[in-house]
């Protein structure tokens, strides 16, 4: 692809996610009552925060051209650390599940760049160990967090009227962008992304800077995990299947390219948010009482709205790579 | 015995053979005679046919699904999609040979249409795998990721998510029956091993599966039918997803469209890790998928029957994971 029709399709992924989501949004909103209603924005903002977390550490790993498959039982594993932790504090739970998501992050980064396995391969193992080690820990059950040291508020919590999880997320996502665009760190990545043995020519640290992209997704994962145990008043070894692939999904329809080196942490916002109003429009549309969609219709049409967006993708790759 | 991976271009003759070349060409084999060994001497009553029985009917699906995964991983591809498949297959057998889809003239027909028709539908969708990476050029990981999510709640779609039970042994017999005493399922997958080993070695497609997964554009220079040869491997995967979840749910006499094949992905591809078939492409053995993913199991039941909980099992297989694909890199240094 040459450079204006790397920047036409990188255009046309930036803002067709926004078009999509705007377009959703509006027809929600002509279509139901309330949609618009705080109580609706909130929840679903409530809701998708742990997605975007997880989500945006994804994108930044999915930009250096790799994968990281272990995010969904890394925040099962950090909310049923962090549900152990909470007798003893908001702190103690918060940094605990956080603690652990970095542990899982580090082993990801030391396989990955000092073993040379591939991404994908590395963190299909970390996805399976941070899985036992959550059931090992939780001895196989929920672990209820406790309701007394108000650790719950972290994921039920309201700040300035506004959910307390939406605020870490959205915090999370400015440091992403203002990371991602505006530091050295966030150069590289992108670099590293577009070619590795480029950027390792040039002299910049790519083994540095992937082990801190790892040690970042893990990090986020295990944040996800503390929302998830707060949210729902337990640590949840089991939850988390999955995540990574709707957190990959949420990645590719913002327009990020697979491949790596190109990408942005808005667009992934935007593509988590997409996918999470499918589920909220199908329970509104259920309301309204003309179908009856069950909720297993919410994964086809996560699929063929992915199916969708891909197909999208790669017509106008094609075209653009023709004339070249 | 030794069947070592088929390479493209041919197996580079080594000049010494040192240990380093013997562990890592033969791992696999070595670290399962080992497992067995050690079982043999720790673990009380191993060496027993229900033993045997146990642990082969274990990894039966796993191994089947493993071996068109093999094939896929060979061009440089992946398949998300077979655990969402099996489902598929599990969720529409039951109905046709309950005669909920149409009416059945007679339970023969609908026990052989539930055979086949299942297996044609899963088929059909890995055909549509193939298409999307071939046609559309969408990354294997992507192209397959679609039906991954759509896939499982198609079957639930179709079921309403309620669990199926039937007690039907004419159908069931292929996750139950016997002959001589083996299980027919395992029978079934040595058969298919052995057939797609052999496809691999010794025919054309095998050496262009091959051929691509080394180098796609060289192999497409060279006048291989490169999207058509994808294409039938993607198909063969989705048609050996099908026959495993009709093994799945023939076993439990239940189809649950939430439960079948659930995370199979995972554990076919960390057989297929495991049995020393290059994740990159380009050097497979489907041999070392059966070997990789009895390993697998045996270091599971041997935690399992020495005491150990399930939990420490799966963190023991992402360090066999590991260990395995870290292995098989000293080689190609």
């Amino acid at each position: 692809m040459n450079t204006t029709s790397l920047k036409l399709f990188q255009g046309i992924g930036r803002y067709g996610v926004l078009l999509a989501l705007l377009a959703l949004i509006v027809f929600g909103w002509l279509r139901y009552d309330n949609f618009l209603g705080a109580f609706n924005v909130l929840s679903v903002l409530r809701y998708n925060s742990m997605f975007a977390l997880v989500a945006l550490g994804m994108c930044f790993v999915i930009i250096t051209g790799g994968i990281d498959l272990s995010v969904g039982s890394t925040a099962a594993l950090g909310s049923v650390v962090s549900a152990l932790l909470s007798p003893y504090g908001v702190l103690p739970g918060l940094l605990g599940g956080l603690a652990a998501g970095l542990a899982v992050g580090a082993c990801n980064a030391f396989i990955i760049t000092r073993l040379n396995i591939l991404p994908f391969i590395a963190t299909l193992a970390t996805m399976l160990a941070a899985s036992g080690c959550a059931l090992l820990l939780a001895e196989n059950q929920s672990v209820s967090v406790s309701y007394e040291s108000g650790f719950t508020e972290l994921g039920q919590g309201d700040f300035l009227g506004f959910p307390v999880p939406a605020w870490i997320a959205l915090i999370a996502y400015l440091v992403g962008s203002l990371v991602l665009n505006l530091t050295s760190f966030g150069r590289t990545v992108l670099a590293i992304g577009g070619n590795e043995d480029a950027a390792r020519l040039m002299g910049l640290p790519a083994n540095r800077v992937k082990a801190l992209v790892y040690l970042a997704s893990g990090g986020l994962a295990g944040l996800a995990g503390v929302i998830l145990a707060a949210q729902f008043g337990a640590g949840q070894p089991i939850e988390g299947v999955g995540w990574e692939l709707f957190a990959i999904a949420a990645v590719v329809v913002g327009g990020t390219l697979l491949t790596g080196g190109v990408g942005s942490v808005g667009s992934t916002l935007a593509g988590v948010l997409l996918l999470g109003l499918i589920f909220n429009i199908l329970n509104f549309e259920n309301g309204l009482g003309w179908i009856s969609l069950s909720a297993y219709w919410q994964s086809v049409i996560r699929g063929a709205f992915l199916l969708l967006v891909v197909a999208i993708q790669a017509r106008l790759s094609m075209r653009t790579e023709e004339p070249a | 015995m030794a069947e070592t991976a088929t390479t493209l271009p041919p197996t580079q003759r080594a000049a010494k053979v040192d240990v380093r070349t013997l562990l890592t060409r033969h791992g696999a084999w070595i670290a399962l005679a080992l497992l067995i060994l050690v079982n043999l001497a720790i673990t009380p009553n191993f060496a027993t046919w229900q033993t045997l029985n146990v642990n082969l009917t274990q990894v039966c699906t796993i191994v089947i699904v493993g071996v068109g995964m093999t094939l896929v991983i060979a061009t440089g591809g992946i398949d998300l999609s077979v655990g969402a498949l099996m489902a598929i297959a599990g969720a529409l057998a039951p109905l046709i040979f309950l005669g909920k889809l149409f009416p059945l003239p007679h339970p023969a027909v609908g026990i052989a249409l539930a055979f086949v028709l299942p297996v044609l539908a899963t088929g059909a969708l890995g055909w549509f795998n193939g298409w999307l990476v071939t046609r559309l050029r969408i990354q294997p990981i992507i192209a397959t990721l679609v039906l991954f999510i759509a896939g499982r709640g198609i079957a639930q779609v179709f079921t309403n998510g309620n669990l199926q039970v039937f007690n039907l042994p004419s159908f069931q017999f292929i996750g139950l029956g016997r002959v001589f005493g083996i299980p027919f399922q395992a029978i079934l997958m040595i058969v298919i091993v052995a057939f797609a080993a052999w496809m691999l070695r010794r025919t054309v497609f095998g050496r262009q599966i091959l051929a691509i997964g080394g180098n796609e554009r060289a192999a497409r220079l060279a006048g291989i039918p490169v999207a058509s040869v994808k294409q039938r491997v993607y198909l063969i995967s989705g048609l050996l997803s099908g026959i495993a979840g009709l093994i799945v749910i023939a076993r439990n006499s239940a189809a649950d469209a939430n439960l079948v094949g659930l995370g199979m992905e995972l554990d076919a591809i960390a057989a297929v890790a495991v049995g020393g078939t290059l994740l990159t492409g380009g050097r497979a053995t489907v041999v070392g998928t059966l070997v990789g993913a009895l390993i697998i199991q045996l270091v599971r039941y041997t935690l399992l029957a020495n005491g150990v909980p399930d939990a420490a099992a799966l963190v023991a297989k992402a360090a066999i994971i590991v260990l395995a694909v870290w292995l098989q890199r000293q080689s190609h240094r």
